[in-house]
């Protein structure tokens, strides 16, 4: 094998890639990246073996090969190159390495055979629709704050991706949840998507999904099966197995009857309830939110260290109500709001409390309040 | 190099033997005189005791400890030839010497003298952290003016009272932090004085084996082995993200360790660390029912013994011990502190199901809760998918309310019946 790339181009491919492999690994091979040279593309495939990525590049491929070299080691190298250098990879495979030129620096890295790079299975996807970048990056970016990272429920560390109904109509739907808190994110069916199985897709996998999302007007192929979603552009394919369980019906868990309703600046609030929660060094710092006649009265008293207090105007005509959260919980969602007013629906002290941006359904939070 | 004389506390320079008694009982180090955080461990402690209480043991191997499946909690040195350590199961002990003077412990009696061993420590500094009847840590930063002597002379004094007043020997560690004190104090037991100085903590760890770690035990110790971690050496090569990314929070104390970096404080008041029950069975024991009714026993110990102390924690950890001996423990960090018997149960049945089950039989199961906070912490905020965990804690506060007011036997889960 034997091709030239330029530099950026390589390290575009390279570092797409490399991500995907994991920092320590007992298995040497899971540590390479397959290198795969033919016509006019060269492909970088890495994998820990339950994601893989494959990156196509434009290269000058002098002679058509393949072999493995280390995803660090090279992602290193190309980093260090200067911009703009032509990058020569050339395999001698008798010797077993893999050289890289590029101006006056030469390299000369130790490769494993390609034979030994495992490649995930190709599989046959129940469903293949095709969806624009920010439609995903919407449904993605907003729920994952929710993954649940414990361990004992797995079936949590992942976002459900799934078809459901709202309002008569089918939906694209995304939901994260950790039991404290939960998100449920909604978007357009695309076309060609209505007989989508369920799929919980991966903490790790929704993270490299993202950096497939940067560009506006792009178009994303999607494919799901059972066991695996693959999430595609014209250069990179992104392949994950799914967490092989039953997402919990989270229908039951997002409240029908809170009627207590406060609107609030979303910036505003998360800025208050950053400064009250200060001074409180608990891991679990909570804030009390007493509500009264258009006031909110946000504090934070935790005898070890001090207190806090700071008032908001804010839309409420209910009654009086006192009610805590966790604060990271409460800027978290708060963050989440990016075009109108926060709307908050509490029910009493210890049920779960709903929030939504202005009037808008499509992207619901529920959390979890915290006695104070 | 600054020398001390063990005997009769002559400071000097350099020499294997004191100018002034011809001790060869000398402590030397260049940083002898600067170090001022000690460990200070007795030698067999409620063996010397008896021993102390009874001179017709003198010469003789004790063992204490007891019970048909006991374990030996302390074994004299003459025992300790014969191959006799602590925590060993009693039947061993007993093959290996059968001629060994057993003793049941004397619990009361030990923590008598171990108070009055405090006293004396307490008189040379507040700052005395004990650990346990035996061993204690302290803090002697600052206290040469008061004394008119440097740390290392008041600890030698104080290991010749302890000898002089109360019979018992002890062994000292002096360092530069807390790790380090407590391996020094091991290093040359008994009648030890061990000192690991600043400018000899790296060559000194380097080749020291993982396990010197307090808190690393053998599942520790095999999980670090499979990332090719034996010594401190191995230790050093690793970043302190990806031994963070690997082993958690003990992968960022193993970082700070490594280096001999240890800035926990000497603190007299020690909170509370953790709170734990384990029960060993008469007979081994493979039966899930009967397993899950201790489970479900011990859970509710450990909760009362939380709930007692207005303290609640957000690890649980389930101890496991099979017929041969093998020790398992499995832990899980709930997000949210609990003390509520229900919550520590489920965790640790979770644990059992998932890690230890198939290990059985079982001699030996204990539950314990660590990283403590106070009550006022816990529970504070329910699940949103077990909408019946909010019943379920209920019940438990009526339960304990009942209990309160009717003894403990007045009401009870089915489960523990079993």
């Amino acid at each position: 094998m034997k091709l030239s790339i330029e530099r950026s181009a390589l390290l575009k491919a390279v570092s797409q890639a490399q991500s995907v492999v994991e920092r320590r690994n007992t298995i040497p091979i899971l540590a390479n990246l397959l290198i795969e040279a033919e016509g006019e593309h060269v492909h970088f495939r890495a994998t820990d073996l339950d994601i893989e990525v494959v990156d196509r590049a434009m290269a000058q491929v002098e002679r058509a090969g393949a072999t493995t070299v280390s995803a660090m080691t090279l992602h290193e190298i190309v980093r260090k190159l200067p911009d703009g250098a032509l990058v020569t990879l050339t395999e001698d495979s008798a010797a077993g390495r893999l050289t890289v030129e590029a101006g006056r620096s030469h390299f000369n890295l130790a490769t494993l055979p390609r034979e030994d790079f495992p490649v995930m299975a190709s599989s046959e996807y129940a469903s293949n629709f095709s969806a624009p970048a920010p439609v995903l990056r919407r449904l993605f970016d907003k729920s994952k704050f929710a993954i649940s990272t414990e361990e004992t429920r797995y079936y949590l560390n992942g976002v459900y991706m799934h078809v459901a109904e709202s309002d008569g109509g089918k939906v694209l739907r995304c939901v994260a949840t950790d039991g404290h808190r939960l998100a449920r994110i909604d978007a357009d069916l695309p076309e060609g998507a209505a007989d989508m199985p369920g799929v919980i897709v991966p903490r790790k996998t929704v993270g490299e999904l993202r950096k497939l999302l940067e560009d506006d007007d792009m178009q994303i192929a999607v494919s799901v099966s059972e066991t695996k979603v693959r999430f595609a552009t014209p250069d990179i394919t992104l392949t994950s197995k799914v967490i092989d369980g039953t997402f919990p019906d989270y229908t039951r868990v997002i409240p029908q009857g809170n009627t207590r309703k406060m609107e609030v600046d979303a910036r505003d609030f998360a800025h208050a309830v950053d400064r009250v929660a200060t001074v409180s060094s608990e891991r679990s710092r909570a804030v009390k939110m007493a509500l009264d006649e258009d006031r909110l009265v946000l504090s934070v008293n935790a005898p070890d260290s001090g207190a806090a207090e700071e008032e908001l105007a804010v839309a409420y005509g209910d009654e009086r109500l006192e009610i805590g959260f966790n604060a990271k919980y409460l800027l978290e969602i708060a963050s989440q709001v990016d075009r109108e007013n926060a709307v908050f629906l509490f029910n009493s002290p210890g049920d779960p409390t709903l929030m939504r941006e202005g009037n808008d359904t499509s992207a619901v939070y529920v959390v979890m309040p915290m006695r104070v | 190099m600054p020398a001390l004389c063990r005997d009769c506390l002559t400071t000097f320079d350099a020499g294997a033997r004191c100018p002034a008694c011809a001790s060869r009982r000398v402590a030397a180090h260049p940083e002898l005189f600067s170090l001022s955080i000690a460990h200070m461990d007795c030698d067999a402690f409620y063996a010397s005791v008896e021993k102390r209480d009874n001179p017709d043991l003198a010469d003789k191997p004790v063992i204490i400890g007891g019970g048909a499946r006991g374990v030996v909690s302390t074994a004299c040195y003459i025992a300790r030839i014969r191959g006799i350590h602590s925590a060993m199961p009693m039947f061993q002990a007993r093959r290996l010497c059968p001629e060994a003077v057993v003793i049941p412990p004397r619990m009361e009696h030990y923590a008598a003298i171990s108070r009055e061993i405090r006293a004396m420590m307490q008189e040379m500094t507040p700052a005395v952290e004990p650990l346990s009847l035996d061993e204690a840590f302290m803090d002697l930063g600052g206290t040469a003016r008061l004394h008119g002597a440097p740390p290392a002379v008041m600890l030698a004094r104080l290991i010749r009272r302890m000898r002089d007043e109360l019979g018992i020997a002890g062994s000292i560690g002096l360092s530069h932090n807390k790790f380090l004190a407590k391996i020094a104090s091991d290093l040359d037991k008994p009648h030890g004085f061990s000192v690991i100085g600043q400018a000899d903590t790296d060559a000194f760890l380097r080749d020291k084996p993982v396990s010197l770690i307090w808190g690393v035990g053998a599942t520790s110790r095999a999980a670090l082995e499979r990332a090719g971690i034996h010594t401190f050496a191995d230790l050093l090569r690793w970043d302190r993200s990806d031994l963070h990314a690997r082993f958690g929070s003990m992968g960022e104390r193993l970082w700070t360790l490594a280096r001999g970096q240890d800035t926990r404080r000497v603190s007299a008041n020690h909170p509370v660390k953790s709170i734990s029950n384990e029960t060993t069975f008469a007979t081994d024991t493979a039966d899930p029912d009967v397993l899950d009714g201790h489970l479900w026993r011990l859970a509710e110990k450990v909760s009362d013994r939380a709930k007692a102390r207005d303290l609640a924690g957000r690890v649980v950890t389930l101890k496991l011990k099979t017929a041969d001996h093998r020790l398992l423990t499995r832990r899980h960090s709930l997000r949210d502190a609990t003390h509520f018997a229900d919550t520590i149960y489920r965790a640790a049945r979770d644990l059992y199901d998932r890690g230890g089950a198939s290990a059985g039989p079982f001699r030996l199961l204990g539950v314990g809760l660590s990283d403590l906070c106070p009550a006022a912490q816990a529970d504070r905020s329910g699940d949103l998918l077990d909408p019946a965990a909010t019943a379920r804690h209920a019940t438990e506060r009526t339960t304990d309310a009942i209990r309160r007011r009717f003894g403990a036997q007045a009401i009870r889960k089915g489960r523990s019946l079993r």
